[in-house]
């Protein structure tokens, strides 16, 4: 009974609709693509001038070094912006026959739709459909794509946009600032609480076009809410490029959590920033998943800058063949008494590559700060690979930190087991696996922890035995 | 019908190399108990081992058959499915996985797609074998061997037997690490599956088990093979005068395989 790996099969939601989009701006990143895209959507001049800054510090930055090889991404085959229909739908009706085949093929259920508060769907560059349930209006959130919160919210907007990540941060993030386009736009007043979670469908669909959503999110004093976006996308031949920013403030006892499962073809680079300010007793909670891809960079961050705030990431990474899974988690400890735990779990076959690096800091004024790190790795096969790659920077004698790394590979003894009670090769490996990221599905909305559990069963299926 | 039969027949197995079983022969029938004992070392859990199909384990001779049908020709879930049952000495933990979950995946294994166990039946059967084993409902929901005891582990393996119901169950060490009250529940367990469709091979090297079963055969395994058969009273003569008197009768010196005295 030699273990083989199990293969993964030609990726699921491959399929690939007739291009509908009326407009898209020419390949490469030019002045002029940016003018275009700024102008299509009618910003005011101060966005566009933070666009053309951003821009000349993309020129101005170096390719990071570290973390993936980049080599293969092209920045003149990408179009930068893609506009797939001349307005939002605002009822499902409006929304053309295509888009909806393409949620069809993706088995967003319409049950979902009432389950859920809102279904704020990105096809493309654009929000297609987004509704909002009654009662999330009434209780004063503001739930809408990105663009539009800039046209109808433009106060709110300035005041918060690129303060969590400014442009210049790192060459992605100067990327996103320059062309972004789509994503999410989350106010929760003081005090308000909600209970279902507000959701976005992500999806790229055109050839060579990069995704540069925009994310902003503000949790006021005392709030709460949970974010919840699912990502999958086609197959093609040449590279895409998703590259988002997410940023996301909780103020005072407020709370949230952002809830993360991306599905993304193998041949994507898929590199992410995501970061979280936290105030005084504020919680902030990344619940990550990152399936496919080609290569992924992403390691959530969350400055905990208020006395007591707390930081939680829960992640999971998944490589298969081909693939590289670079991704962990950031927590700065800048005030006292703040606490943090990472939970990062991820799995390796048919030579696939996962790193978990991440930072944990703690800065002067961390007095009684605590940080726990859990690293578990599941190598399926021997061609496979993982790393693990901790930073701790800690200036506070004052401190806790736990690290706590695991590697471990599914044991003959376990598949003998599984398989002395009836259940094939493939049924015990999936069990296995299914078991190891249990801690990451069991946070997870329930329809989608199904969904979950239906991807990995796509990534296990194949040929054992 | 009838229950089922497993015949060992000239079985010779070798573990990296090293030969362990020497030509056993043994037939299993529904219906009948038989219990295996020995000192340490003498092959006992090898051939429970190897009747499952652990990949450790390669047979260079003999053969297995149930109902005549070639065992070793069988992945180890095929052999399962086919009704064989290993409890296994040392079983194994998975965390994330609640040992319901599990208990139905391996009803459901054997069953038909499309005819699998009714959610209700299968709560309500659980629910009445954790009981019959005094075993905490919690047990259900906790990940399967993950941080039990031994006694938790080994009252576990016997709610599987229970709920999977096999045709030949091999009970390995079942008896190891229990104290009296667990050994009492676990053998009331074992009872209770009694019937003319089952048929169990338990393995001990303690004749204490035998106090609360009794098996209707007893072998005594040395060097590999079976050195020696009879009924229940061979478990008796055991627990009074050891093993050195079948040593004496067979001019064995060393009873064990030789890979450790």
């Amino acid at each position: 009974m030699a273990k083989k790996a199990p293969e993964i099969e030609e990726y699921k939601y491959g399929f690939r609709d007739k291009d509908v989009s009326i407009f898209r701006t020419e390949r490469g990143l030019t002045r002029r693509v940016v003018e275009e895209i700024s102008k299509m959507k009618e910003e005011p001049e101060w966005m566009l001038d933070y666009r053309l800054k951003a821009l000349e510090h993309f020129y101005e930055r170096p390719m990071p070094q570290w973390g993936g090889d980049l080599s293969g991404l092209d920045f003149d085959e990408i179009v930068y912006y893609v506009k797939p229909s001349e307005k939002q739908g605002r009822t499902w009706d409006e929304v053309p026959a295509e888009i909806k085949q393409t949620f069809d093929k993706l088995g967003i259920p319409e049950a979902e739709q009432k389950y859920l508060a809102g279904v704020s769907a990105q096809y493309e560059s654009e929000v297609v459909y987004h509704s909002l349930k009654e009662d999330l209006e009434e209780m004063g959130i503001i739930f809408k794509d990105t663009d539009t919160a800039l046209k109808e919210n433009e106060d709110l907007f300035k005041e918060y946009f690129g303060t969590v990540i400014p442009y210049s941060d790192n060459k992605f993030s100067a990327l996103n600032s320059a062309v972004w386009s789509g994503g999410s736009f989350i106010y929760v007043p003081k005090g308000v609480k909600t209970n279902t979670p507000l959701q976005a469908y992500f999806r790229i669909n055109s050839e060579n076009m990069g995704q540069f959503e925009r994310t902003l999110i503000i949790v006021d004093e005392g709030a709460s809410v949970h974010y919840v976006e699912g990502c999958t996308a086609p197959v093609y031949t040449t590279n895409s490029l998703h590259s988002a920013v997410v940023e996301i403030i909780v103020k005072k006892d407020a709370y949230c959590r952002y809830t993360t499962i991306q599905n993304w073809a193998n041949n994507v680079y898929n590199l992410v920033t995501k970061r979280a300010v936290c105030d005084a007793n504020a919680t902030m909670e990344w619940i990550d998943g990152n399936i496919g891809s080609k290569l992924t960079m992403k390691y959530p961050a969350i400055l905990l800058k208020g006395e007591g705030a707390r930081g939680n990431t829960i992640s999971i990474a998944i490589a298969g063949k081909g693939q590289v899974q670079d991704a962990g988690a950031k927590m700065h400890h800048l005030a006292p008494n703040t606490s943090s735990t990472i939970v990062s779990k991820s799995f390796s076959k048919q030579g696939g590559k996962v790193s978990y690096r991440g930072i944990v800091h703690f800065g002067r004024k961390a007095d009684g700060a605590r940080a726990n790190i859990e690293c578990d790795t599941l190598i399926l096969d021997n061609e496979s690979t993982s790393d693990t790659i901790p930073y701790n920077e800690i200036l506070n004698d004052n401190i806790s930190l736990e690290h706590e790394a695991k590697v471990s590979k599914v044991s003959e003894e376990q598949l003998f087991y599984l398989m002395s009670r009836g259940l094939t090769e493939e049924e015990a490996t999936e069990m296995i696996v299914m078991g190891f990221i249990e801690p990451f599905t069991k946070e997870l909305p329930m329809e989608y922890a199904v969904e979950m559990n239906r991807l990995i069963k796509f990534e296990m299926e194949g040929s054992i035995g | 019908m009838a229950g089922s039969t497993l015949e060992i027949k000239n079985l010779h197995v070798s573990i990296e190399g090293k030969e362990i079983l020497k030509g056993v022969n043994l037939t299993v029938k529904g219906g009948e108990f038989h219990a295996i004992m020995g000192p340490n070392g003498t092959g006992k859990s090898t051939l429970a081992s190897a009747i499952m199909g652990h990949p450790k384990y390669e047979i260079t001779e003999g053969s297995i058959l149930l109902n005549g049908e070639d065992v070793l020709e069988m992945e180890v879930d095929e052999r399962a499915r086919a009704g064989l049952f290993l409890a296994m000495q040392y079983p194994s933990e998975i965390s994330g996985v609640t040992t319901s979950d599990f208990l139905r995946s391996a009803i459901n294994a054997r069953r038909e797609e499309g005819n699998e166990i009714p959610l209700m039946q299968f709560i309500k059967d659980l629910d009445k074998d954790l009981d019959f084993l005094e075993i905490d409902q919690s047990m259900a929901t906790r990940y399967l061997n993950e941080g039990f005891s031994g006694g938790e582990k080994k009252r576990n393996e016997i709610l599987q037997l229970m709920q999977i119901k096999p045709d030949i169950a091999i009970l390995d060490e079942i008896d190891s690490g229990l104290d009296i009250d667990a050994l009492k529940v676990v053998s009331k367990g074992i009872n209770k599956m009694r019937g003319e469709d089952f048929g169990c091979l338990i393995i001990t090297h303690y004749q204490r088990l035998l106090n609360y079963i009794t098996p209707d055969f007893v072998h005594v395994m040395m060097q590999g093979r079976v050195v020696k058969s009879g009924g229940p009273e061979l478990a008796h003569r055991l627990e009074a005068e050891g093993y050195d008197w079948i040593k004496e009768e067979l001019g064995i010196e060393d009873e064990t395989v030789g890979q450790n005295a």
